[in-house]
């Protein structure tokens, strides 16, 4: 019946929403900055720990539809180990991917970030996917304030 | 006589859609409504044959552009039994209507330490105008409990009218809920202790007959586009008396008698509220959606749309999981659920592949989404034209998707 959605509501985004990983508070965060889409009311927390440069956990709280919840719980999934740089060009990446700007987009770059790049051809759901993006650059750039997609 | 609903689908063009394929299945009308092609057509043939600015040249285009519009403003006089075409106020919509009360009104009549009564049940638009009215003069907004049914707690809103309340301004039908509050009582309530009364119509007109008249309210403000009008019209009613006492919201061309770098004078009612060049087309436009009505009939629609209503209720109570928000007695058409952890944003995206418009959100009423602790509802509103066959199609798509979901 949802033929059209196939290419947006892969399995993998499914199974992330049931069962979102990296789902919980972390103690003793070294970053903790909260995303808010007031379009849709999807409200995250993401918290990170940092050993120098490199991101050694990140965790996440909030509520959110499908897209954005499980962009944000394999975002925490792949930037664990990764330098701030290598987070920083996934979220380029991500972005290129999601907003479709980029004519060729390296699917293989993003690793399994590239379940989400249909949303490209639903453009009111792109700030769904890029939310938890928006939030870990705030984070790295240790902004206080919360973000809004707005 | 049967409702004409296969004529009244036959007018409005746009429902011949097909939306990725399918017919569109249009249950966003709380949000805007579609417009039949007799609202078209008057703008249309205005922009054709007719258009010039109005109340000023004496050519003939001004005279023909300026009879229509004053034509429409006598026809929405009418249709809510005002006292007098002068009580009509052409603006924006029903926002801007509510900011010119705050700023002129309010201005004039409500100070520091006075209170405004609103409800828990406010559209957004009928809680920052105050809030901004409260900035600026130090007077308090007091809001009116409901309960988890979306009924106003009449007991709680009695006892909130004070000696310091200037005045009470409640939405006639929430936007989120449905629900139909019960205004005969609150003006009742208010005006035994001489508190004026706004209703904010704007999701009440297109479903129930208004007569402010008989209602009594001191304010009655809605929207064009949301009666089946054009956007960017909408309507402020006030009571003549209140009305010449107010001072203006805009200065500008239009709304003056004389003006000299020493002092300007102002123009009468209506014109007094209506700087500027007005939005013509959509005046007229609105005036046309009138006259559509008016061969249907409020009461036939209100009846088609209960029917839609408890149809819609029915089937939803049937599907596991659904959780109806907002259900009061006293209801329009508006069916706001939740779908337990599938978030409103993938209902709305899932039903639109399926040609179905619904919205998914908070409904420019977050106070309402906190007192439920909900992110977001779902929201499927019904309009004159719509039909039982199109809630089987909401109710089948619904049903499928929580499959997908699994």
């Amino acid at each position: 019946m949802f033929e059209d959605l196939r290419e947006l509501y892969q399995e993998v985004i499914f199974d992330h929403n049931r069962n979102p990983r990296n789902f919980h508070v972390m103690e003793n965060a070294d970053r903790q900055v909260d995303g808010f889409n007031p379009l849709c009311g999807d409200k995250l927390t993401l918290f990170l720990k940092l050993d120098g440069d490199i991101i050694t956990d990140a965790s996440f709280q909030g509520s959110g539809c499908a897209i954005s919840t499980a962009s944000v719980s394999l975002m925490t999934e792949i930037i664990k180990g990764k330098t701030q740089a290598q987070a920083e060009e996934l979220f380029t990446l991500f972005h290129e991917m999601t907003t479709g700007k980029e004519e060729h987009i390296n699917l293989e770059a993003v690793g399994k970030l590239a379940v989400l790049a249909g949303v490209r051809e639903f453009p009111a759901r792109v700030k769904c996917a890029t939310l938890a993006w928006h939030t870990l650059d705030a984070a790295l750039k240790n902004q206080q304030q919360a973000v809004s997609t707005e | 006589m049967t409702y004409p609903i296969e004529q009244i689908r036959a007018d409005f063009p746009i429902l011949n859609e097909k939306i990725r394929n399918k017919p569109l299945v249009y249950l966003d009308n709380a949000a805007s409504c579609q417009k039949p092609q007799a609202v078209i057509d008057s703008m249309v043939k205005l922009y054709s044959h007719d258009y010039a600015n109005v109340h000023r040249g004496v050519h003939t285009l001004s005279i023909r552009s300026t009879d229509q519009m004053e034509s429409a403003r006598h026809k929405i006089k009418t249709f809510i039994n005002a006292a007098s075409d002068k009580e009509i106020i052409f603006v924006r919509g029903a926002t801007e209507a509510v900011n010119l009360i705050a700023q002129t009104y309010g201005r004039a009549n409500i100070h520091a330490g006075d209170e405004i009564l609103i409800t828990a049940m406010e559209h957004h638009s009928n809680i920052v105008p105050w809030q901004m009215l409260c900035e600026q003069t130090g007077a308090i907004l007091k809001v009116a409990p409901m309960n988890v049914a979306g009924e106003l707690l009449m007991d709680e809103f009695e006892q909130l009218l004070s000696a310091k309340t200037k005045l009470v301004a409640v939405v006639h039908m929430s936007n989120a809920l449905g629900t139909l509050n019960p205004v005969e009582q609150i003006i009742a309530l208010a005006h035994a202790k001489n508190i004026p009364v706004m209703l904010d119509g704007a999701q009440a007109i297109p479903h129930t007959a208004v007569d402010v008249q008989k209602l009594d309210c001191d304010f009655y403000v809605f929207s064009g586009h949301k009666l089946y009008g054009p956007s960017g019209v909408g309507v402020l009613y006030g009571k003549q008396a209140l009305l010449e006492a107010m001072p203006p919201y805009q200065g500008g061309g239009d709304m003056i008698r004389t003006v000299s770098f020493e002092k300007s004078t102002y123009a009468g009612l209506p014109y007094k509220f209506e700087a500027g060049t007005p939005a013509i087309a959509e005046i007229i436009g609105l005036g046309a959606a009138v006259d559509y009505l008016n061969t249907i009939g409020m009461q036939a629609i209100a009846d088609h749309e209960a029917s839609l209503l408890a149809y819609a209720t029915q089937q939803a109570l049937q599907i596991d999981g659904l959780k109806i928000i907002g259900e009061a007695k006293e209801k329009g058409a508006i069916l706001s659920f939740t779908l337990g952890r599938i978030h409103p944003h993938d209902i709305g995206t899932m039903l639109d592949s399926l040609g179905i418009a619904i919205r998914a959100g908070h409904h420019c009423a977050m106070p309402v989404m906190d007192f439920y602790q909900l992110p977001a509802t779902a929201r499927a509103s019904f309009a004159m034209y719509n039909t039982k066959a199109e809630i089987d199609v909401l109710i089948s798509g619904i049903k499928n998707l929580i499959e997908m979901f699994g």
